[in-house]
């Protein structure tokens, strides 16, 4: 059976939410969003795979990973900065694209996320609010597909916007 | 609205044109220098784009840049779509991890 994402937009106040239920215990699920030994089998959109380098899941801590092409010849840095931590139930960060150290590409938007967990009837449930910091910045990484796009402008255009 | 935005980002070309002006403008000779078809067949679809608004042109001394233009593709009904679907195909992904996990 295959879930359904439910994405809205609230475009005067610049945010964008993601919903989606799974038939896991909500445990589960926050390990698969903050274990990057387990991101790393999920989050890179196929046939793209992540690749985490570093990850230090606390508040002040981050998430550097590279997204990695199916020819393994290109790379997309992405860093993840952790601020707030309530185990089992949320945290907030703010994503940007970086370099492999860690240094903040300032030419791509940053995006803050609100990533809570619930639990539902049928297993648990995960919104993620989105929010970026200008009409600009949203337009922009919309438009891109979010690092799917980003991916894509990097060369792999036709697999991922394949309709 | 135009209807014929739709007809212009239904193909794939004109999407990978799309996808790299919207990080930097270009001139049309650095847009040809992504694909393989020729520089007339790149100028066409270039051209569907600035018909259809998806683009804007602006001459920069002697050369032409074409920019993505935002605000027309804000008007398109499915341009939350890519976005869409990539959530969509990871948390297909995570439905599998979750069965083992």
């Amino acid at each position: 059976m295959t879930n359904n994402t439910i994405i809205t937009k609230d475009l005067p106040n610049r945010k964008i939410n993601v919903t989606r239920p799974f038939a896991a215990t909500v445990d589960k699920v926050w390990k698969a969003f903050t274990d990057s030994t387990v991101l790393d089998q999920w989050w890179a959109p196929r046939p793209w795979r992540a690749e985490t380098k570093t990850m230090n899941f606390t508040e002040g801590g981050y998430w550097l990973y590279c997204m990695i092409s199916p020819e393994g010849d290109q790379k997309a840095w992405c860093k993840v900065s952790f601020h707030t931590i309530v185990p089992g139930q949320s945290f907030t960060s703010t994503a940007n694209f970086c370099d492999e150290d860690g240094n903040i590409n300032e030419d791509f938007p940053a995006m803050h996320w609100l990533v809570k967990f619930e639990a539902t009837a049928t297993g648990a449930q995960v919104v993620v609010d989105i929010s970026f910091d200008n009409d600009a910045d949203m337009n922009k990484i919309v438009e891109m597909g979010f690092e799917g796009g980003f991916t894509m402008a990097l060369g792999n255009l036709d697999e991922l916007f394949a309709a | 609205m135009n209807h014929d935005i739709f007809k212009a980002i239904a193909d794939p070309t004109r999407r990978a044109i799309l996808t790299l002006l919207a990080v930097q403008a270009m001139t049309p000779n650095a847009i040809a220098g992504h694909f393989d078809s020729t520089r007339q067949a790149v100028s066409k679809h270039i051209q569907v784009l600035v018909d259809c608004d998806a683009v804007k042109q602006q001459q920069t001394g002697r050369e032409i840049y074409y920019h993505f233009n935002a605000q027309k593709m804000k008007e398109v009904d499915q341009w939350l779509e890519p976005f869409r679907k990539l959530w969509d195909n990871r948390f297909n992904q995570l439905d599998d991890i979750l069965k083992d996990l």
